[in-house]
This record gives C-alpha cells, structure tokens and sequence, in this order.
C-alpha cells in the first residue's frame, strides 16, 4: 500500500510478447463504492488465473471489464496487444475472441442446445450451418451433453446448461476463456462435472481467467492465484504459496473463514 | 325481416373493414418494432425520439389524427401518397394514421415483452461478438414477441374496431355504410345489430386463435 503515487510510465501494450491480458491502472466505481483500485494484471498465454476472495471484492467486476460488459473509469485495458476499443464493431469483434461463462448460464432460451452453440459461429463468424453444426457436435459431445442437442435449456440440469455455455463459448475459438462464478448456481452434485471440463480446458492449454469460490479447483488448475478483496488485488502468487503460506492478513483471514469447515 | 338490407352491399363495406385492417396492422407492427427497438437502443438521441412519439401520439384521440391526415397532410399539404381517386387516397390516409396511432401501442406492448428477456441472455449474445442489431433480432425480439402475443392480439381487436374511425374522412367501410342505412332505414336496432355482429366475428376468431398462439410459442424459462 505504500507505493501510492501512481506512476506515469506509458501502458504499451503487446511489449511483452507472451501477455495476453494486459490490465493497467484501472479504475472503476459504482456510485460511491470504489469496486476496482489501480488494478494491474498481466495474464500469459496459455496461463490459468484463478480469482478468489470475498463477496463484494470486485472480482466479478474484474472478469467482465476484461471484455467490456462493464466500463471502467480510468485506466487501460488491453487484449492481445491490442486496446480494447470502446464500441460498436470493433469492440465486438474483440468480444467474439473472448469466451465468457456466467454464473447464471445464460443460455438462450428460445433455441435448442445445438442453436445455442452455432448461432455466434454463423452469425459472427460467418460459417455455414453445416460445419457450424458439426463443430458444434463436437464440442457438445467434448463436454457430455452430445446427445442433448435437439433440447431446449429449460429442459436441461444446471450443470448440463452451464456445460453447454461452455461450448458455445468455445464454438468461436475464443483466445483467452473468462469464468464468472461458473459453478456458483449449482447444486452440490452437479458442480463437479463442470470442474472437470475446465480442467480439461486448462489441460489443453486454453488461457483462462477464472472467479471462483471452489478452492479445489485453485489448487489443482490455478498456475496463479489473485486474491481480490475491497477492489484491489492483495496477493498475487501461485497456489501452493498462498494456500499454504498466505502473506497478508486480509488473505489469512479468508482462509481460515473458509478452509476450516 | 332483413328486408332492409337490399340494395346496400354490406360484405362489400367489411371487406373494407377488413382490407382497412390487415394494412394497418401489418404497417404498425413493423413501426411499432422499429420504435420499440429505438426505445431500447443506446443511443440518446433514439431513445429520446421513442420516447416522445410513443407519449404525444398514444395520447391524441384517433379521431384527430385521422381528420388531420385527409385535412392537414392532403388538403393542406397536398400528400396524396401515390394514388389520384379520392377513394383510394382516403383509404391510404386512414391507413397511414391507424398506423401511426396503433403502432404507439404495439410499440409499448413489445417492449413490456422485452424486459421479460433475462439482462444476462443480452450480455451473453454480446459476449458472443453479436452486434446490437443482431441481439435485438436474434435473442431478443423473438422472445419478447413471443410472450406478448396475448397483447398484441388485444391491440389487433382495438385496430379492427378503431378502423371505424376513418368513416370520419369517407373511406366507404362498415361505419360508414351503417350511419347511411341508419338515415334510410327505420330498423336502427336491428341495423346496430348486424354491425355489430359483424365486428364481433372479425374479432372473436382472432382473440381465441392469437390466445391459443400465444399458449404455443411461449418461452419456457
């Protein structure tokens, strides 16, 4: 906390060549609730970065900044060397290279589970139904619902539903997959089967950003762990470090809320 | 005892009725999406236009809007909207104000539907790189159409009745004729009733077949 005077050296984004997310100084408030203070974040290719830490803490808010479904107040954001632009075409452009997986799943409820999966892929990428549908086959099938296509997603299990997010939001190739409290609406039971398939995702190399309570999953996937409370990030290191031997006392204070139980 | 009817061609005047109908229905369907979608739209200006013409037009009577659209725009302004027999240029006036007006209430009857989209199905299709168009019209609109088909069908049976209306600038439907053979004819309550009858199986198979549509399509959520 005592570097407080910001410093003013130039954000060049795509300096470093292996960062894919590049978050630098950025600010954002909610009225008055300061939700993000001075966030710098760095996310490598092919790296999986979980975000973990209380309620309230802006890590939600930080994950959707990441593709501009909130707008931040100061600061810059960039993605694969690239700003992110502030809208209209390019800014979705940009968010068609972002996967993004809610914690409500949001799936769209007046099409089937195979629609839900081509229709990014022919509207924004252009592709024709027919590979759009074989492609979306595979995925479907990749994350066990394959034979759930023809449904509707009322008619699917939460966890089912959150899987079949998950393949739409890979249907597009995405560079870089964010996960918004991906398992928080889950019943207990189903809220492996989606692990597992982010498991398999980070096995694959996919760079990830990750919100999540399940500290499981940190442990066992994270390459980093941020740990986020009143807007900033407090603690940034690998999983081991800071499971076993957390630095500060905001991080210490959470864990023992949470470990011991 | 329907002696009276002779010599007055009322199927010919509901086909008018009907033909009154069907445009302006069609014309204030796709009005009211477009005003819809500006009400929604995130840009000021849009939204600004929405909301005014949706606030001034739903709140000037029928009537009005209909004299003002043979007197205003055709005597005064001379807008004849392509056609030259008075006939055909009354009933493409009245057309164009029943659009007007009724597109008001489309307009608000599709955007109680919009905000019956969950926010997060939006933020998922824009997530996808959809642009704001294509989320209004590939996640949006069909959902929200589809949960105010009983609504609709509401405004659709007040459209049938309301083309009544433009017997106030001569167009030769069944208002018009009824008020003729009314002045002629010593049967007034029997007359009322043939009109009235007659609107109501226009409108009677509309409301159950929308309502039974309605039940079909809905989103289930």
């Amino acid at each position: 906390m005592s570097g407080a005077a910001v410093s003013k050296e130039p954000f060049t984004p795509g300096m470093n060549s292996r960062a894919l997310v590049e978050l630098h100084h950025v600010d954002k408030h909610f009225g008055p609730l300061h939700v993000l203070r001075d966030i710098d974040l760095t996310v490598d290719r092919g790296e999986v970065v979980v975000v973990i830490g209380p309620s309230g803490g802006g890590k939600s808010t930080l994950c959707r900044a990441i593709n501009r479904l909130e707008t931040i107040d100061s600061g810059e954001i960039a993605i694969d060397g690239r700003p992110l632009p502030a809208e209209g075409r390019e800014l979705a452009r940009l968010r068609a290279d972002v996967g993004m997986v809610f914690q409500s799943f949001n799936l769209f409820a007046h099409k089937t589970v195979l629609q839900n999966v081509t229709l990014g892929q022919i509207k924004v990428r252009g592709k024709d139904r027919k590979s759009a549908e074989e492609r979306a086959r595979t995925l479907l099938d990749r994350v066990g619902v394959g034979t759930q296509a023809a449904k509707y997603p009322a008619q699917l299990s939460g966890g089912q539903q959150q899987r079949v997010a998950i393949a739409r939001a890979l249907a597009m190739d995405p560079k870089i997959m964010l996960f918004d409290e991906p398992t928080s609406a889950l019943d207990p039971e189903m809220i492996n089967e989606v692990l597992e398939v982010m498991r398999q995702l980070a096995r694959d190399g996919m760079t990830m950003v990750v919100v999540t309570h399940e500290m499981g999953f940190a442990r066992s996937a994270a390459n980093r762990v941020v740990f986020m409370a009143d807007g900033r990030i407090v603690e940034e290191t690998t999983p081991d470090e800071f499971f076993t031997n957390p630095r500060t006392d905001r991080a210490k204070d959470f864990l023992s809320k949470i470990l011991h139980h | 005892m329907f002696d009276f009817l002779q010599g007055y061609d009322v199927l010919g005047a509901f086909w008018t009725t009907i033909q009154l109908t069907v445009w302006s229905a069609i014309g204030s369907l796709v009005w009211g999406t477009v005003l819809a979608a500006m009400r929604v739209s995130p840009v000021p200006v849009m939204r600004g236009f929405g909301t005014g013409y949706v606030n001034v037009v739903r709140n000037i009577p029928l009537t009005v809007i209909i004299v003002f659209t043979s007197l205003g725009l055709f005597q005064t302004l001379g807008v004849s909207l392509g056609a030259d027999t008075f006939d055909v240029i009354n009933f493409r006036l009245a057309v164009l104000g029943l659009i007007a007006y009724t597109s008001a209430f489309v307009c608000e009857a599709l955007r109680s539907g919009i905000n019956t989209v969950p926010l997060g199905q939006v933020e998922a299709a824009r997530a996808l790189g959809l642009s704001f168009i294509q989320v209004l019209t590939l996640v949006v609109l069909p959902q929200a159409f589809r949960s105010v088909v009983g609504p609709l069908a509401n405004v659709l049976i007040a459209l049938t009745k309301n083309t009544t209306v433009a017997a106030a600038i001569g167009v030769p439907e069944a208002a018009l004729l009824m008020r003729e053979m009314i002045e002629n004819e010593a049967q007034l309550i029997l007359i009322s009733a043939v009109f009235a009858a007659g609107f109501i199986v226009l409108t009677l198979p509309t409301g159950l077949f929308l309502g039974r549509v309605g039940k079909k399509v809905a989103v289930k959520r």
